[in-house]
């Protein structure tokens, strides 16, 4: 085992440095409170949809609802939680138990993930259009301050991140019921001979993962101040993408929640870097997906190299 | 039986388990109590794996009941169990793993107590095994794995091991490392703990065990003091006439030309049975791998491939989990078979039922999935879709992990045979025994040959020589 391949957080940090790098170089004037702040600011959400996405990583299922499920919770987030506050909040309990339950579900009867996600998606999205068929709705103003306030020395985007993956650290990797978690993606039958009951940990699972799309959703609509049904579309594939980019692997319960936080902040700092090269818009998705593939190809590069040595 | 004054742990009274019509296990009566080293012995599919699961509560019985005298389940009781399939999980680290088996562990600085706990088992069970708690099991090797589990096994967990089930332990360590953990579970037994200990190698049986237990077929056929039984009775009442002595056979030092010769000194000549041997872990697979990858394209299968590989690990890299006992089989056939690019059917499963009974695959229809097949047969599938190919060189990573005795005869007899048809063999086995029926043998020590063996010079003093650093085998 080589060094890059014990630590595996090295590679997503060095591609968020070289990536900061490279932005800074473009436009200085990003490097300061307010454009760092400009920066990242789109990047709490999904750092906490890349979170969801880890949890059901973890068991090594994947979950292709989420983008769905993160429009539906700021749906409600802008409507029922801003207009009837008691009533918004019980919907969003809802929904993390319905998660847990889907969960549940879906090791009781043995489906793949794969399908039932992509099934509910369908659900989440036809739920979230009937709360809010056209754009609108408000964010509330607690939500709204929290989003923007300027702490000191560090802007709101950046205290956030570190906070997020402060947390999802202790809970997944220090504590004895995350390292439990982790044991169901790397070997769920000796869990269960262990005395666990699996069933149980895997809702558990999904509903630290509707937890986390509910607190994405919520942060979502702080900083947009108001939602629409397809608000979070595409959250599905980046918070994959987040996951994979921060070190975590398909299968195999092998995550990191510091890599999943910075592997978001990556992803957005992708986005806000093509637009500094004057990139046009059509191509700029491709362009994302080409630094991801880059920096996959170095990943597996590298740990192939840590297989050889 | 013995003194059975002492507490009892668990007691089975008739209990059976059919899956479907299979009858796995066909009734068996058993009490354990502490203090007890049982022997637990038969061949493939006697029925051991399922008995160790209707103990330790990984199955419900079908009829007749299970009774702990402590609490209502095996955990609370006490048992636990080693398994033969590796079953740490992967992606955590050693301490983590006991986590895992150690629900009471909780509470801020958890992480500290496992790691206390399991270090101080590891010691206990194999002094100066140099296996860091914090390591994750993934980069472990075989043997380290192996030996994690069986601390897991043994350590306290909150309360005590009173019965520890131990399901072929041995099959991937080495000679020393075994050696320690019989001493352990001699000294574990002297305390009052109990184990049920399941091997194919008889010796070890004999070594630890006080009472030993047959089954064939799902039923109890000899159950006695192991004082009582000879090596030879044993081996008679699990249904095996296996030879004493292995017969010479095989135009020995009658070969062909040489098939090829690695710079680290490997070579092999056609018809040749050569043997890699050495302590575990000393090189030997990946010797063999290397050999395997140069040898085959890593883009297409040739229609005459130049090489096979048995492979040792099954759920790693060789059993496909999915699929039926058939396509396991013939994978290795379709691109000889194949026409115009199509599976060819008829090819398939003529070849799927000609190894079946030329190896014994025990199973009623070839179409059931391999994973309903116990671990031997399921190495047997992969010996057939080794030599149902045409490849002239054979490469097999320790295959016999798990395999019983009349089977492992069986093979080598077929290996034998195939050797005179002009198949040249690379053999590496963590078992003297079988490395003893090669026509040669390199010694591995530190990634490097020790020494080279042929013919009567293959002996278990000459090749335990070798392995070691202390004296100089030439």
């Amino acid at each position: 085992m080589n060094f890059l391949a014990r630590h595996r957080i090295i590679l997503p940090v060095v591609s968020l440095a070289v990536l900061l790098a490279a932005t800074f170089y473009m436009q200085p004037r990003a490097m300061s409170y307010f454009g760092l702040n400009l920066l990242f600011n789109l990047a709490v959400p999904i750092a906490l949809a890349t979170i969801a996405q880890m949890m059901i990583i973890m068991v090594n299922d994947i979950d292709l609802s989420l983008g769905a499920f993160v429009s539906l919770a700021a749906c409600v987030t802008a409507t029922f939680l801003n207009d009837t506050p008691m009533l918004g909040l019980l919907i969003l309990l809802a929904l993390i138990l319905s998660y847990a339950a889907l969960g549940a579900i879906i090791h009781a009867l043995e489906l793949p993930a794969i399908v039932v996600t992509l099934g509910m998606s369908f659900v989440w999205g036809g739920l979230a259009l009937f709360i809010l068929p056209s754009p609108g709705g408000e964010s509330p103003g607690w939500l709204r301050t929290l989003m923007t306030v300027k702490p000191p020395f560090a802007p709101m985007a950046v205290v956030a991140a570190v906070i997020i993956s402060i947390v999802t650290h202790l809970l997944i990797i220090r504590s004895g019921l995350g390292t439990v978690l982790r044991g169901v993606g790397g070997n769920a039958r000796s869990v269960a001979r262990a005395g666990w009951s699996v069933i149980w940990l895997k809702a558990l699972a999904y509903g630290l993962a509707g937890l986390f799309g509910v607190l994405a959703g919520m942060a979502l609509v702080g900083l947009a101040t108001s939602a629409d049904a397809n608000i979070a579309l595409r959250y599905t594939l980046l918070s994959i993408a987040g996951v994979i980019l921060g070190g975590g692997e398909f299968t195999g319960g092998k995550v990191s929640p510091t890599g999943a936080v910075i592997g978001a902040l990556t992803l957005t700092l992708a986005a806000s870097f093509l637009s500094f090269m004057r990139l046009s818009p059509d191509w700029q998705i491709g362009a994302q997906g080409a630094i991801l593939i880059l920096v996959l190809t170095a990943r597996l590069i590298f740990s192939r190299k840590g297989v050889e040595t | 039986m013995l003194d059975h004054e002492s507490a009892l742990i668990v007691t089975l009274v008739d209990a059976a388990k059919h899956f479907g019509p299979v009858r796995a296990l066909d009734g068996v009566s058993l009490s354990v109590a502490g203090g007890d080293c049982i022997g637990l012995v038969g061949h493939n599919g006697a029925g051991k794996s399922t008995l160790v699961n209707l103990i330790n509560g990984g199955l419900a019985p079908s009829s007749g009941n299970i009774k702990f005298s402590e609490g209502a389940t095996a955990l609370v009781a006490g048992v636990r169990s080693v398994f033969q399939e590796l079953s740490l999980c992967p992606n955590l680290t050693v301490a983590e793993n006991l986590k895992i088996s150690h629900s009471a562990l909780k509470g801020p600085g958890w992480r500290r107590t496992a790691r206390a706990e399991i270090r101080a088992s590891l010691d206990t069970l194999f002094p100066g095994h140099n296996i860091d708690a914090d390591a994750e099991v993934d980069t472990l090797s075989i043997a380290e794995r192996q030996m994690v589990e069986i601390a897991i096994g043994f350590a306290p967990r909150g309360s005590r091991a009173r019965l520890v089930i131990l399901d072929e332990p041995t099959s991937s360590l080495d000679q020393g490392i075994a050696d320690q953990l019989l001493t352990h579970i001699k000294r574990f037994c002297a305390s009052g703990g109990a184990v049920i200990f399941i091997s194919h190698m008889l010796g070890e049986i004999f070594e630890v065990s006080n009472r030993i237990i047959v089954l064939k077929d799902g039923k109890v056929v000899a159950e006695r003091g192991s004082g009582e039984f000879t090596r030879q009775g044993l081996v008679d009442a699990m249904g095996h006439v296996a030879p004493e002595t292995i017969e010479e056979s095989g135009p020995k030092g009658d070969y062909g030309p040489e098939v090829f010769s690695t710079s680290q000194g490997l070579s092999a000549r056609q018809g040749e049975i050569v043997g890699l041997s050495g302590l575990a872990g000393h090189g030997q697979a990946e010797a063999l791998a290397r050999l395997y990858l140069s040898r085959s394209s890593a883009w297409q299968s040739s229609k005459s491939p130049e090489v096979v590989f048995v492979a040792g690990d099954r759920p790693r890299d060789g059993v496909l989990p999915l699929w039926s006992i058939l396509r396991n089989i013939s994978i290795s056939v379709l691109q000889q078979t194949a026409k115009r690019g199509f599976v060819n059917r008829l090819a398939e499963t003529a070849v799927a039922a000609d190894w079946k009974t030329r190896i014994g695959i025990r199973t009623d229809d070839v179409k059931n999935p391999i994973l309903s097949l116990s671990g031997g047969n399921q190495q047997k599938v992969l010996f057939a879709r080794a030599l149902a190919s045409s490849a002239p060189l054979v490469i097999m990573d320790d295959p016999m992990r798990g395999v019983d005795v009349g089977t492992k005869q069986d093979v080598y007899a077929m290996i034998r045979a195939e050797a005179v048809k002009g198949r040249t063999f690379l053999w590496y086995s963590t078992e003297t025994e079988e490395v003893c029926q090669c026509d040669r043998v390199f010694v591995f020590r530190n990634h490097e040959i020790s020494a080279e063996l042929t013919g009567a010079d293959i002996t278990e003093e000459k090749i335990l020589g070798a392995s070691f650093e202390m004296q100089e085998a030439s």
